[in-house]
C-alpha cells in the first residue's frame, strides 16, 4: 500500500496498488478539480505535478507513488501559479474550462523551469495539453503574461 | 415548478409580495453557484422576476436559463441585466436556472434549450426587460422612501439617487419588492449602453483557473456508485449474452444488470468499474446495427447523387445553363462522420430517494432529460428535480433531443431495484463510439462558365441523413440543417438548384457546431473559388462581384477582412498560399483569410484573419473568444478527424491517439475584426467555424493546384 502526499499532507489509501492516481484523487480524496478526459495520457486535463514535475494522473499508479510528493490544481502553491492563474483571469483565456487545471498544471511547471519561455518553448510544454474549446491563442498570450509577471 | 416548493420558497423568503412567477430556488450544489458563490436566498432579497434577484448584501443573482459550456452566456445575459438596472459588474452574480420549459424557455425553440447559436438572440429584450423592472422597482422604492419623484432619480454602479440621498440596491431591495412590476418597462437606447459594446471580464474566468467550478462529474453523493456502460463497437447492436462472473470479482464491484444500453458496471469507485467492465464478457446481436464500412456507406451515397432528390432552392434553369455553358466544372465531395468530442464526456447523477429524484447533468435541452427520468423511473414529475451543470464543452453533443443520457441514467437506478445514488461516467471510448455523429455527407457539384468568364449554372445535390428527423424539431418534408448553406447563398446566381437526397442509417447523427454548415461551407466555398479560378477572376473581387445587393453584410466583411489582409490578388508568396472563404451562419457573417504553407503534405496554417457581424457586440471580449476558439475546432477537424467504420461497421477511432485533437502548436495567430452594427445581436458560437476548412482548402490549390475533394486532410490511410 503506497504512502505519499497530496499538497502537504500524508495519505494512505485502501485502495488497489493500479489504481490509477486520477481516480483516488477525484473518488478517494474528493479533489475534483484535476479531470478525466481520455484515461490514455492523450490530453493532459488530469495533469498534477508528481515531486514537482507536470504529470498525467491517469496512468499513474498510486503503487508507484511509494514516498512521492503530489500537488493537485487545489493545493499547487508559488509565485508561478499566482502569476499564471492571475494571466489566466486576466485576459479570460478559460471556455468550458475542462481543461484548464492540467494547462495550469503544465504551465507552471514550464515557468518554473523557464521563466520566459519563447513560442517554441511554449509550444514544447503544452503540446500534451489538448483545449477542445481551442484556446491556444490566450494560452500562449497568458503564459507570456505571467512570464511578465514574475520578472517584474 | 411545484406548489410545495413555491410554497417552501416563499416561506423562506417571509415579507416579500411576488406579482410573478419565481424560479424555485436553485440549489446549492448548482454549477454556477460552486461557481459563483453561495446561492441562497437570503431574507429581504428581491427578485421581481423569474431571472434577477436582488440580495441584502447587494449582489445581483441572474438566472441564465441557458447551459454555460464556455461560449459565454453567464457573462453575456449579465451583462445585458447590468445594462438595464445600471448595476456595478462587480456585484453581478449568475446561476443556473432550474429546468422549466415555460418559464424559461428558449424563445426561439418553445422549450428550454440552448443551441442554434441562439441564447443572446433571443435572451437580447427578454433580458433588458429584466433588468428594467428591477431598475424600475428599485428607484420606486427609493422615491417612495425620500418622497422623491421617481422620474428625477438617477441609477449608477448600483446606487440609487435624488442629488441629497442615495441607497445601494442591497438596501432597497425589501423595498422594491413591495413595488408594482412594470408590465412593459421601457429598455434604454443603445446609444445610452455603457457595458453592452465594451470588453467584459468573464464571471467563470475564476473558477476555472483555480479548479473549483462544479461540472457533473465532480458530483459527489453519499453511498453513490459509479456505473460504466459496456457498449457494442458497432452501432446499433445489442447486448445478446454476457457472463459478468468474472466482472463481480472485481473487488469494489458491486452489481452488473442489463440496461436498454448495453451492460452496467455499478462499482464503488471509477478504477473499479471501468476494471469490472474490462472483465465482463458479452455477445452482440447485430440484427439491427449498421454493419456497413464508411467506404460502402460513402459508395452508397455516392450512388444515390445521380438521382435528383428533394428540391431545396431552384432558380432559373440550371440544366440548361450548364449544357450551354463554355466551361463545365463538376466535384464531389466527401464529409465523414464527426465526433463532437466534448472534454469533459458525458455523465450524470442521479439521486433516488423515497419515490424523488435529483439530478445533475450538463443538460442542454433540461426539461427533456428531466422528463425522460420521471417517465422511466414512473415518477411524479413534481418530484424530479433537475440540476443544470456547467459543462465540460458541448458543441451540440449534449443537445439531446431523444434525451438518451436521462434516459440512461434512469435505467440505471430503475435496474439497481432499490434508493441510492448513481453516477455514469462515459470514457473517451464510449464517447467516440456511441455515434450522435456529424452525418456523413456526400455533395454532388456542377457549375457552368460562360465564355465571358460569368457563372451562369450552379447545381448542388446534397445526400445525408436527416438530424431533424423524429425530434421535435421536425417539421415534416425537406430538413433545412441538412442542407443550409448551400440554399440562401448571397451570391446572385441566375440558374441554381439545390436538392436534397435523404439517407437512413442506423446511425444517430446530430447537430455538430454549426450543423449544416460543417459541410455547406466547405462544398459551396470551394467549389466557387474553383470556378472563379477557372474564370480567370480573383477570389475575392470575384465574390465581392457576385454578391446579390441585399447581401450588404456578406459585402461588409468580406470587404474587411480583405482589408486586415493587405489583399491585393497574390495567392503566392514565397512558400505561403493564402486562401479566402465567406459563410453566413445563424444570421452571423464570416469572412475568413488564411496564410498557410505545406508541412510535410498538409496545411500548416500561420495566421487567420476573421472579420465578423453579428450585430450589436454585446462583450466584444466574448465574440473574440468564440471566433478563435472556433477556428481552432474548424481546423482541428478538417485537418485530422474522420470517424470511421471498418469491415462490419465496427468503429475504428475509441481515442485521441486515433481522433486526433488540435494542438497548441498548430494553433494559428488570429485576428477578429468586429463590424459595427446597430443590429440585435445573433450569435457567436457557431459562426467562426464554418469558413476555415474551404479557406484552409483554397490556399492549398494556390499552393499545391488541387483542394481536397474528401475531408480530412490527413485521412486516415492516406
Amino acid at each position: 500500500m503506497a504512502t505519499f502526499t497530496v499538497n502537504g499532507k500524508d495519505v494512505t489509501l485502501e485502495v488497489p496498488d493500479d489504481t490509477p492516481l486520477l481516480w483516488a484523487l477525484r473518488d478517494d480524496l474528493r479533489l475534483t478539480g484535476t479531470k478525466f478526459g481520455c484515461g490514455i495520457a492523450q490530453c493532459g486535463a488530469c495533469t498534477v505535478m508528481v515531486d514537482g514535475m507536470p504529470r498525467r494522473s491517469c496512468v499513474t499508479p498510486i503503487g508507484t507513488l511509494d514516498g512521492a510528493s503530489v500537488e493537485t490544481i487545489e493545493g499547487i502553491e508559488g509565485p508561478e501559479v499566482e502569476a499564471v492563474q492571475a494571466a489566466w483571469v486576466g485576459i479570460d483565456v478559460p471556455q468550458c474550462g475542462w481543461c484548464q487545471s492540467g494547462q495550469v498544471m503544465s504551465a507552471v511547471g514550464l515557468l518554473r523551469m523557464n521563466p520566459a519561455p519563447t513560442d517554441e518553448d511554449i509550444d514544447n510544454a503544452m503540446a500534451g495539453n489538448v483545449c477542445r474549446c481551442a484556446t491556444y491563442v490566450r494560452i500562449r498570450q497568458a503564459i507570456h503574461d505571467a512570464a511578465d509577471m514574475l520578472e517584474g | 415548478m411545484t406548489v410545495q416548493t413555491r410554497r417552501q420558497f416563499l416561506a423562506a423568503s417571509a415579507g416579500l409580495v411576488i406579482g410573478v412567477a419565481l424560479p424555485i430556488r436553485a440549489r446549492a450544489q448548482s454549477g454556477a453557484a460552486a461557481a459563483l458563490g453561495d446561492g441562497t436566498l437570503a431574507e429581504g432579497s428581491f427578485a421581481p422576476n423569474a431571472f434577477v434577484r436582488v440580495a441584502p448584501d447587494n449582489t445581483i443573482t441572474v438566472f441564465c436559463k441557458h447551459i454555460e459550456f464556455g461560449q459565454g452566456p453567464y457573462t453575456g445575459l449579465a451583462t445585458l441585466v447590468a445594462e438595464e438596472m445600471d448595476a456595478d459588474w462587480s456585484q453581478m452574480r449568475v446561476e443556473a436556472a432550474p429546468a422549466d420549459d415555460e418559464l424559461y424557455k428558449n424563445l426561439a425553440f418553445g422549450i428550454q434549450g440552448t443551441g442554434g447559436s441562439t441564447a443572446m438572440a433571443n435572451s437580447w429584450m427578454q433580458m433588458r426587460q429584466a433588468g428594467a423592472a428591477a431598475r424600475a422597482m428599485l428607484v420606486a422604492a427609493a422615491a417612495e422612501r425620500w418622497g422623491s419623484d421617481a422620474a428625477t432619480l438617477t441609477v449608477s454602479a448600483g446606487t440609487v439617487s435624488d442629488g441629497s440621498n442615495s441607497a445601494t440596491f442591497g438596501e432597497l431591495a425589501e423595498a422594491a419588492a413591495a413595488q408594482d412590476v412594470p408590465v412593459e418597462p421601457a429598455v434604454k437606447n443603445p446609444s445610452e449602453f455603457t457595458l453592452i459594446g465594451t470588453d467584459r471580464p468573464k464571471v467563470d474566468s475564476r473558477s476555472k483557473s483555480d479548479g473549483t467550478a462544479m461540472f457533473t462529474m465532480d458530483v459527489y453523493r453519499d453511498g453513490m456508485e459509479t456505473v460504466v456502460v459496456r457498449r457494442p463497437r458497432v452501432i446499433g447492436a445489442t447486448v445478446a449474452s454476457f457472463d459478468d462472473a468474472a466482472a463481480l470479482e472485481v473487488p469494489g464491484v458491486t452489481a452488473v444488470r442489463q440496461i436498454p444500453q448495453g451492460v452496467a458496471v455499478y462499482a464503488t469507485s471509477t478504477a473499479a468499474a471501468l476494471k469490472g467492465r474490462e472483465a465482463l464478457s458479452v455477445e452482440w446481436d447485430y440484427t439491427d446495427a449498421e454493419t456497413r464500412s464508411s467506404e460502402e456507406i460513402f459508395a452508397a451515397f455516392s450512388e444515390a447523387a445521380r438521382s435528383p432528390g428533394l428540391e431545396a432552392e431552384k432558380v432559373g434553369d440550371s440544366a440548361g445553363a450548364i449544357a450551354a455553358a463554355e466551361t463545365v466544372h463538376e466535384a464531389e465531395f466527401l464529409f465523414p462522420f464527426l465526433a463532437h468530442a466534448p472534454l469533459e464526456p458525458l455523465d450524470a447523477v442521479l439521486e433516488l430517494k423515497d419515490g424523488k429524484a435529483e439530478i445533475w447533468m450538463g443538460a442542454q435541452f433540461p426539461g427533456a432529460d428531466k422528463g425522460a427520468v420521471t417517465q422511466v423511473l414512473g415518477l411524479e414529475p413534481a418530484d424530479v428535480t433537475m440540476n443544470v451543470m456547467l459543462a465540460g464543452g458541448s458543441f451540440g453533443r449534449r443537445a439531446q433531443p431523444t434525451a438518451h443520457i436521462g434516459v440512461e441514467i434512469a435505467s440505471i437506478a430503475k435496474a439497481a431495484g432499490r434508493d441510492g445514488a448513481w453516477k455514469l461516467v462515459w470514457t473517451r471510448e464510449d464517447d467516440l463510439t456511441g455515434a450522435y455523429y456529424r452525418p456523413i455527407t456526400v455533395h454532388r457539384m456542377r457549375g457552368g462558365i460562360a465564355a465571358d468568364g460569368s457563372i451562369v449554372g450552379w447545381e448542388d445535390r446534397v445526400v445525408n441523413q436527416s438530424i431533424m428527423a423524429g425530434t421535435p424539431f421536425d417539421q415534416g418534408g425537406a430538413d433545412p440543417t441538412s442542407f443550409e448553406g448551400s440554399t440562401n447563398m448571397p451570391y446572385a446566381l441566375p440558374n441554381l438548384t439545390v436538392d436534397w437526397v435523404k439517407q437512413e442509417l442506423p446511425v444517430a447523427p446530430l447537430w455538430w457546431r454549426s450543423v449544416g454548415h460543417t459541410h455547406t461551407a466547405y462544398a459551396t466555398e470551394v467549389f466557387l473559388d474553383e470556378l472563379l479560378e477557372k474564370a480567370g477572376k480573383d477570389p475575392v473581387q470575384g465574390r465581392l462581384d457576385l454578391l446579390k445587393d441585399e447581401a450588404g453584410r456578406d459585402r461588409a466583411v468580406l470587404e474587411r477582412v480583405a482589408e486586415m489582409a493587405g489583399w491585393d490578388g497574390t495567392k503566392v508568396r514565397g512558400d505561403r498560399a493564402y486562401g479566402v472563404a465567406l459563410h453566413e451562419s445563424f444570421q452571423s457573417y464570416v469572412a475568413q483569410i488564411v496564410e498557410i504553407s505545406d508541412a510535410g503534405g498538409l496545411p500548416r496554417v500561420h495566421k487567420v484573419w476573421c472579420a465578423i457581424d453579428c450585430g450589436i457586440a454585446v462583450n466584444p471580449n466574448v465574440i473574440r473568444a468564440q471566433i478563435e476558439g472556433g477556428i481552432g475546432y474548424g481546423l482541428g477537424t478538417a485537418l485530422y478527424n474522420e470517424l470511421t467504420l471498418g469491415e462490419g461497421g465496427e468503429v475504428q477511432q475509441l481515442n485521441f491517439d486515433t481522433y486526433r485533437m488540435l494542438r497548441i502548436n498548430e494553433m494559428p495567430e488570429v485576428e477578429v475584426a468586429i463590424i459595427d452594427s446597430d443590429a440585435d445581436p445573433t450569435g457567436v458560437g457557431e459562426p467562426g467555424t464554418p469558413p476555415i476548412a474551404p479557406a484552409v482548402a483554397n490556399a492549398w490549390r494556390a499552393l499545391t493546384g488541387s483542394s481536397p475533394r474528401r475531408l480530412p486532410f490527413a485521412r486516415a490511410g492516406v
